[in-house]
């Protein structure tokens, strides 16, 4: 990679190129249809060419390509989950984030720097050591620390000692980190597109034709198209997409707010995450602090921000960093996300034969994007869907087999 | 600052109340509807009818909202809802 950009630099000419090519005529029918264009559905698209040699495929994307939540998350990456299931699923995501450039040959920023999720209490205390006993068990490193710890982890958090949520501690995940979540995005589309696949923006799904359980042709606005398989990746919007299909998903909306500072010298070289004070920040490698925290106290289906939100976020990152106060916010904004009973996500076959999800991503799937779209494509293109996969089946909720996350997600995405 | 209509006390600032989820259209006392009530939850692009409770004053009500626009189309006491 180096060497190559330094050959580029160094020639007298520079040939314009394109990462994405322009939007091609729809052809009547693919083998595989991908109904949104994010970051799942575009590294299924990948791994479909790539791993599987699958390669008549159209990617359908309503909008411009990752301008949902894909544009939107806060780029946590993290295994630091609660059940077996779950940190076997997000360990191997972080794993494939932590060869995504050179696999890509596309710079995704990937930043190992390790979370820290503090305490404020004794019962936080103790569902950390459970995080961190699982977390062991299953080979990642994750490990409860005293707040001197805390301390020399992160020397300028405010510990409140004495005060109302003074820190007792907290649960350092060193296997945690962030990445560009444009680059992710772009990364896994450029490769895609030259591997053959199609990727159609401003083309949205607006129904289905179907011949009995399976989906014959997808209904865009610029036309139809026959499918053999479809993959349905559609973030906010997958209740409603999988409506249209004839079924009904266990998924609510509920907005999901952040917000970035003006950028500051480096002062914080880790994730920060507080359970208690619903919020986390991230400096990110322009300076800016990320800040997020919880989701709205109600379903709504809009990307609109509340003020409320936002001074909550503001609360909180002023409480764990109070010298911030003079500090101006420079963006704000609000992705719509697909809440599930257990926050956990779907992910395999649905009611429908050949029709295929990886939804309920809610507040927490941009971790998930590599790994998910290389399991999905292995689900579509063998057509069994593979063990790592296995317990997030829609029918778990039929079976009362939930995968409950709660604990492990609400305040650290 | 969103106001929301509090049957008895008027509108007031939405951060009053608590938001207690749509009103169910499964029964959880019915052994097939129950998977229904638990998980599948209402989740319209449009109209919403949910319930509501104002805290200081605990009242529960019922409101309907515009889960697009986040209007605030009627609220009402619950069996008193108005034509
Ligand atoms: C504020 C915020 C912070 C977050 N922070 C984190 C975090 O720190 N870590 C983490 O892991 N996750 C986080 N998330 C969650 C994460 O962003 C999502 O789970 C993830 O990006 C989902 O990716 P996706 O590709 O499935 O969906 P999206 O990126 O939303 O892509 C779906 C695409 O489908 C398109 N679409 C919808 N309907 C149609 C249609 N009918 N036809 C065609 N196309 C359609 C949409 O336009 C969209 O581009 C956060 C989310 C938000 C909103």
């Amino acid at each position: 990679m180096p060497l190559t950009l330094l050959r580029y630099g160094l020639r007298p000419r520079h040939v314009s190129f394109r990462d994405i090519p322009p939007t091609p005529e729809l052809k009547r029918g693919y083998d595989v249809v991908i109904i949104g264009g994010g970051g799942h559905g575009l590294a299924a698209a990948y791994y479909l060419g790539k791993a599987h040699g699958i390669r008549n495929v159209a990617v359908l994307e309503k909008g411009y390509l990752a301008g949902g939540n894909t544009a939107r998350n806060t780029t946590t990456i993290r295994s630091n989950y609660l059940t077996e299931e779950s940190i076997r699923f997000y360990k191997e995501g972080v794993g494939l984030f932590a060869t995504m450039s050179d696999d890509l040959g596309f710079n995704i920023m990937f930043s190992q720097r390790g979370q820290l999720t503090l305490a404020h209490s004794e019962g936080a205390l103790r569902s950390f050591h459970l995080r961190a006993e699982m977390g062991k068990h299953m080979g990642t490193r994750t490990e409860v620390v005293d707040a001197k710890t805390v301390r020399d982890l992160c020397p300028h958090v405010n510990l409140d000692l004495g005060g109302l949520h003074e820190v007792t501690g907290g649960l350092w995940h060193a296997d945690g980190g962030t990445a560009r979540h444009d680059a992710v995005a772009w990364g896994y589309a450029k490769r895609a597109a030259e591997l053959g696949v199609e990727i159609h923006q401003r083309t949205e799904v607006t129904g289905f034709r179907k011949a009995g359980d399976r989906v014959t042709h997808v209904v865009t606005g610029r036309g139809e198209i026959a499918a053999g398989q479809v993959l349905q990746a559609v973030g906010g919007l997958n209740g409603q997409v999988a409506e249209m299909a004839g079924f009904r998903l266990p998924i609510r909306c509920f907005p999901l707010q952040a917000m970035v500072t003006q950028p500051l010298k480096p002062f914080l070289d880790i994730l920060l995450s507080s359970a208690d004070l619903h919020t986390y920040l991230v400096q990110s490698s322009r300076g800016e602090i990320v800040i997020g925290g919880g989701s709205d106290p109600y379903q709504l289906a809009s990307t609109r921000s509340t003020l409320d939100q936002k001074e909550h976020l503001a609360e909180g990152a002023l409480h764990l960093f109070p010298f911030l106060h003079q500090v101006k916010l420079l963006r704000q904004w609000t992705g719509i996300t697909d809440m599930t009973p257990d926050y956990s996500p779907i992910m395999g076959a649905s009611p429908l034969q050949n029709y295929w999800l990886d939804c309920g991503w809610g507040t927490w799937g941009f971790k998930a994007t590599p790994v998910a779209g290389k399991r999905m494509a292995e689900a579509v293109a063998t057509g069994r869907v593979p063990d790592l996969l296995r317990p997030f089946d829609l029918r778990r909720f039929d079976r009362f087999a939930l995968v409950n996350e709660m604990g492990a997600t609400a305040a650290s995405h | 600052m969103k106001l929301l209509t509090c049957p008895i006390n008027g509108p007031r600032n939405i951060t009053e109340f608590q938001y207690l989820g749509p009103v169910r259209g499964a029964s959880a006392e019915r052994a097939g509807e129950l998977v229904e009530a638990l998980f599948y939850h209402e989740n319209p692009l449009g109209p919403l009818k949910e319930w509501w409770r104002h805290t200081p004053s605990n009242t529960v009500f019922i409101a309907e909202r515009h889960t697009v626009s986040d209007e605030i189309l009627a609220t009402w006491l619950p069996n008193r809802r108005p034509d």
